[in-house]
């Protein structure tokens, strides 16, 4: 079911530049089970979406099937949502945006909607680079049918009944890279402090932006010997933190020289890393992103943050060419060739 | 020996090995009798491969117009030592066997009934062209240049289309040319010209193809044509025969007519996807944000797309689907027409779905279909299918011309816009039977900024788009679902209908590529006495109009090219009037297009002899129907 939120608004909520208060951002109640790392993801993107700040009725949400294609139910609640078919809510994404490019896309999937039955459609969504924020909330298991595990589990974790995972992960994030994604990070659900500004990076990166956001399942992958849990992630990741400057904010906060790195993207915004944390490599070279991601996993760490961008490469409207005004705006005038050029089609097949 | 004695009647068959240029030669042989005047039908047989197999090409010439396949060939053009023994076994007695006679002919191949024209084209071209290639292309123009002499072919009109052909490539004209001409010479010199069969302008044309303004035409061209005008902006696609030719004509006609000629920006979007599950999943993402999105396929890709139809069918959203059959189930014969993806299509997807079908017969109605699908598809919010098939689809048909009116306007159903949406009073309800024709209104995402927005969804939902388990919200979606089913009949065109000369209880019911030689067994049936009303079909959900018809005649033989007669399966599912005894199926399944001579054949066997005054004695004596 899908429970309404009460109409409700505070007086003296505070209201971005836009006008919007937090609340226009928000969606129905959550049907999750208490403690779901997705809703933690649902309430970032909807801090991000205020903070930005983006018109909430100018953001498309799509996803597949499965927990957290549920999700855009439960953020965004002004803006149309699509809840497709499993596996294929990439294809569904490109046809949106090329239909009409002005929109901003986030399309929510997770670790089996993606890396299972989805592998197909996400290698070719980044191959195209689709203009759009993909977030794989990923939880190495199949919440909806009670917690099998799924191709992003790690091999030798336990499942709730005990049994080892035998089977190597897919790491979707080094997949992406590998497939010339142009945005990769990884973040945590309990980690808003860093996921909030990389989700506000991806929606202002105009080509495609993978986010893996480890999001633990507390219902059937919370338990000692799992890879997934919220106890075994926090212990093992490491965290570079990332700051976000939307385009209108001046740099305000100073660092210590050397200590930061700045990427300043194409709208104008700046996304900031921090360089304490082992992520020490060129984030615009993707075989270093790759070692970088390798070796760390090797040392039983999970790095997290920007991985990787490559900010000038074009989308995929501009790899087809397509009209700057959007392609469902047009009108007879621009799409129909006429009686004239008909008859001399005829003309040419006499 | 008896030779055939025939004015613009009658097969020529090309036996060719594929990959060697004759596509193009044959094509310019069938033009040039399209030019004079004299209906023609050519069709490719061919293999799934690229190059070193059998290939064959039919041309049927009739002065009557009659566009099926004969079956028979009259004169048969082998180019192909592969093929030979099975090639003379096709010509009819009295037939002609033309061959390349640089080696002698094996003596088993001799037949005492048929007619031998040998003419040496390895030697001709090993005299005449030292470069390889040449030597394979131009063997092509000189059979082509000896038929002309052969078939008393206007030699001016084969000129006058080479020098089309080459526009802008004068190069080529004249060693074309003069290839044809060494044929040419060697025919006239060697052979009695003209043969017993022969053309001629003007010579007893069927009034209603003589004078009459036809183009040469595949339908699959149409198709994209279509989709242009019908005014695609969205086309997602996976190759495959053989409906690959929709797409590529499209994106050819895009490339000429929708790109801004100041900016060179597109006003369309083409992707070649990774798979039919992705091509169907982009049309239905670009159409449910307001762009009309379309994808052809065959019968595999077709069964792919079933899910996302499912989708299409249950979230409503207006989806266009161009399926080009072939010979199935599984893969198999992806080179050879059939009509058999009938059921998959009208039900295609798990649950319960039912989907609008729309069935073209020419060139001139796969492009007004197409554009008429996109309406349907945006009124009726729900997927479209326009069913055709290879022989239609990759075959150069005569058609009477495209039509387009200027006046069109693209119906895109109920949309409430920003502007709507801000006048609008109560809670906007994306499944809320307003108007109680089970179509309701949608809106497209970004259209207003507090009203409108609801999430698309392949879940249960109620009037308001909001999941619910609820089984009284979903029966109720479900029974209005079938409601616009209902609507869907208003809006589809009406099937085709021809009376015979006098009143009968008997019918056939056809559809597609059937339709030729339908018409052209009905023909002759009616020249030994039967009277046959016919109908063809045009689209499901079946309207009115094929009712009455079922309803006004106790035999209908419904003529379809599958094995199971999923047409008349689907008649009896959906109809209130068929029954099993009424229906008689007439099918055809081996991969080729039925004839008239098989349709007359079995109807005939069927009827027993008896005419048709007998029958309706007979049903009026004994009061019951024919079975």
């Amino acid at each position: 079911m899908t429970y309404q939120r009460p109409n409700f608004r505070h007086p003296d909520a505070p209201t971005n530049p836009l006008g919007y208060t937090r609340r226009d951002y928000e969606g129905s109640i959550s049907t999750l089970c208490a403690g779901c790392g997705h809703d933690s993801i649902s309430a970032a993107i909807i801090e991000a979406c205020f903070g930005l700040p983006l018109e909430p009725h100018r953001i498309a949400k799509l996803s597949g099937i499965g927990c957290s294609s549920k999700t855009p139910a439960y953020f965004l609640g002004r803006s149309h949502g699509f809840n497709s078919v499993h596996g294929r809510m990439p294809s569904v994404a490109t046809g949106a945006s090329l239909a009409n490019n002005e929109l901003v896309y986030i399309g929510v999937s997770g670790d089996g909607d993606s890396a299972s039955i989805g592998m197909g459609q996400f290698a070719h969504v980044v191959r195209r680079n689709l203009n759009m924020t993909y977030i794989v909330e990923n939880n190495g298991c199949y919440g909806l049918t009670k917690g099998q595990d799924s191709a992003t589990a790690d091999r030798g974790s336990k499942s709730k009944k005990g049994a080892s995972n035998p089977y190597e992960a897919i790491d979707l994030a080094s997949l992406a890279i590998q497939l010339g994604a142009t945005f990769v990070a990884r973040s945590f659900s309990g980690d808003r402090h860093q996921l909030v500004p990389l989700i506000q990076a991806a929606l202002s990166h105009k080509g495609f932006a993978l986010l893996d956001v480890m999001s633990p399942c507390v219902t059937f992958n919370n338990h000692t010997g799992s890879t997934k849990s919220y106890v075994h992630v926090r212990d093992h990741i490491d965290p570079a933190p990332v700051d976000f400057v939307p385009i209108r904010d001046e740099i305000k906060a100073s660092y210590e020289a050397g200590t930061t790195f700045e990427v300043r993207m194409h709208d104008g915004s700046v996304v900031r890393l921090h360089k304490d944390s082992g992520q020490e490599y060129d984030i615009e070279d993707p075989q270093a992103a790759l070692r970088a991601i390798a070796e760390h996993e090797q040392a039983g760490r999970t790095l997290t943050g920007l991985l990787y961008i490559d900010k000038d490469a074009p989308d995929l409207h501009k790899v087809l060419g397509t009209s700057p005004r959007p392609l469902n705006s047009m009108q007879e005038k621009d799409l129909c060739p006429g009686s004239k050029m008909l008859d001399s089609i005829n003309a040419g097949l006499r | 020996m008896r030779a055939k004695q025939a004015v613009n009647d009658f097969v020529v068959k090309f036996a060719n090995v594929n990959g060697t240029g004759s596509a193009s030669a044959n094509s310019l042989f069938a033009k040039s009798i399209f030019r004079m005047g004299i209906p023609v039908s050519p069709r490719n047989i061919f293999p799934s491969n690229i190059q070193g197999l059998p290939t064959w090409y039919e041309v049927r010439v009739s002065h009557k117009g009659y566009l099926g396949r004969r079956g028979g060939v009259d004169l048969m053009v082998c180019v192909n030592p592969q093929s030979m023994e099975r090639d003379v076994k096709d010509v009819e007695p009295g037939g002609y066997f033309l061959y390349d006679s640089t080696k002698p002919i094996d003596p088993r191949l001799v037949r005492d009934d048929i007619n031998y024209l040998g003419l040496p084209l390895t030697e001709i071209c090993l005299r005449e062209y030292t470069d390889a290639r040449q030597r394979l292309l131009f063997k092509n123009m000189i059979y082509v240049g000896a038929l002309s002499a052969l078939l008393e072919i206007e030699f001016q009109v084969l000129k006058d289309l080479i020098s089309d052909q080459f526009k802008g490539k004068e190069k080529l004209v004249s060693p074309n040319i003069h290839a044809l001409e060494l044929g040419h010479h060697y025919a006239m010199k060697h052979f009695e010209c003209p043969l017993g069969i022969r053309v001629k302008r003007g010579g007893d044309i069927a009034p209603h193809m003589s004078g009459v303004d036809h183009i040469l035409m595949d339908g699959n061209t149409a198709t994209g044509l279509g989709a242009v005008y019908g005014g695609a902006t969205v086309m997602a696609w996976y190759p495959i025969t053989p409906s690959t030719s929709v797409a590529e004509a499209f994106e050819r006609y895009c490339t000429r007519m929708r790109i801004d000629p100041g900016t060179g920006q597109k006003n369309y979007a083409v992707v070649q996807a990774e798979d039919e599950l992705s091509a169907i999943g982009m049309v239905i993402g670009a159409a449910w944000n307001g762009a009309r999105s379309f994808t052809a396929t065959s019968g595999p890709g077709l069964s792919l797309m079933g899910e996302f139809l499912g989708l299409a069918y249950f979230a409503e959203i207006p989806t266009v689907l161009v399926d080009v059959q072939r010979a199935g189930p599984s893969t198999g014969m992806p080179t050879r027409t059939q009509q058999s993806d009938i059921l998959a299509a009208a039900y295609a997807s798990h649950g319960d779905t039912k989907h609008v079908l729309l069935f073209p017969a020419t060139p001139a109605e796969c492009f007004s279909l197409t554009v008429n699908a996109f309406d349907l598809a945006e009124r009726l919010q729900t997927p479209v299918i326009m069913l055709t098939d290879l022989e239609l689809g990759m075959n150069d048909c005569m058609s009477p011309p495209l039509e387009f009116d200027d006046a069109y306007r693209f119906d895109r159903g109920k949309v409430l816009d920003g502007e709507a949406l801000d006048k609008l009073q109560s809670r906007f309800g994306r499944y809320l039977d307003v108007d109680g024709d089970g179509i309701t209104y949608r809106t497209l995402p970004g259209a207003h900024p507090t009203k409108g927005a609801f999430t698309t969804r392949g879940t249960s939902r109620d009037d308001y788009a909001i999941y619910t388990e609820d089984g009284d919200a979903y029966v109720r979606n479900m029974d209005r679902l079938l409601l616009k089913f209902e609507t869907a009949k208003r809006y589809v065109p009406a099937p085709k209908i021809k009376p015979a000369a006098q009143p009968t209880r008997i019918g056939t019911l056809f559809f597609g590529t059937t339709a030729s030689p339908a018409y052209e067994a009905l023909e002759i049936l009616e020249e030994e006495g039967y009277a046959i009303d016919a109908l063809r079909l045009r689209a499901f959900p079946f309207t009115r109009e094929v009712e009455q018809f079922i309803d006004e005649h106790d035999t209908i033989f419904v003529i379809e090219q599958n094995r199971d007669g999923q047409m008349r399966r689907l008649l009896l599912n959906e109809s209130n009037c068929a029954t099993r005894e009424k229906l008689v199926s007439v099918v055809n399944y081996d991969g080729l297009p039925i004839t008239a001579r098989h349709i007359a054949g079995h109807i005939r066997s069927r009827l027993g002899g008896a005419n048709v005054t007998d029958i309706a004695q007979k049903r009026s004596s004994s009061g019951r129907t024919m079975a």
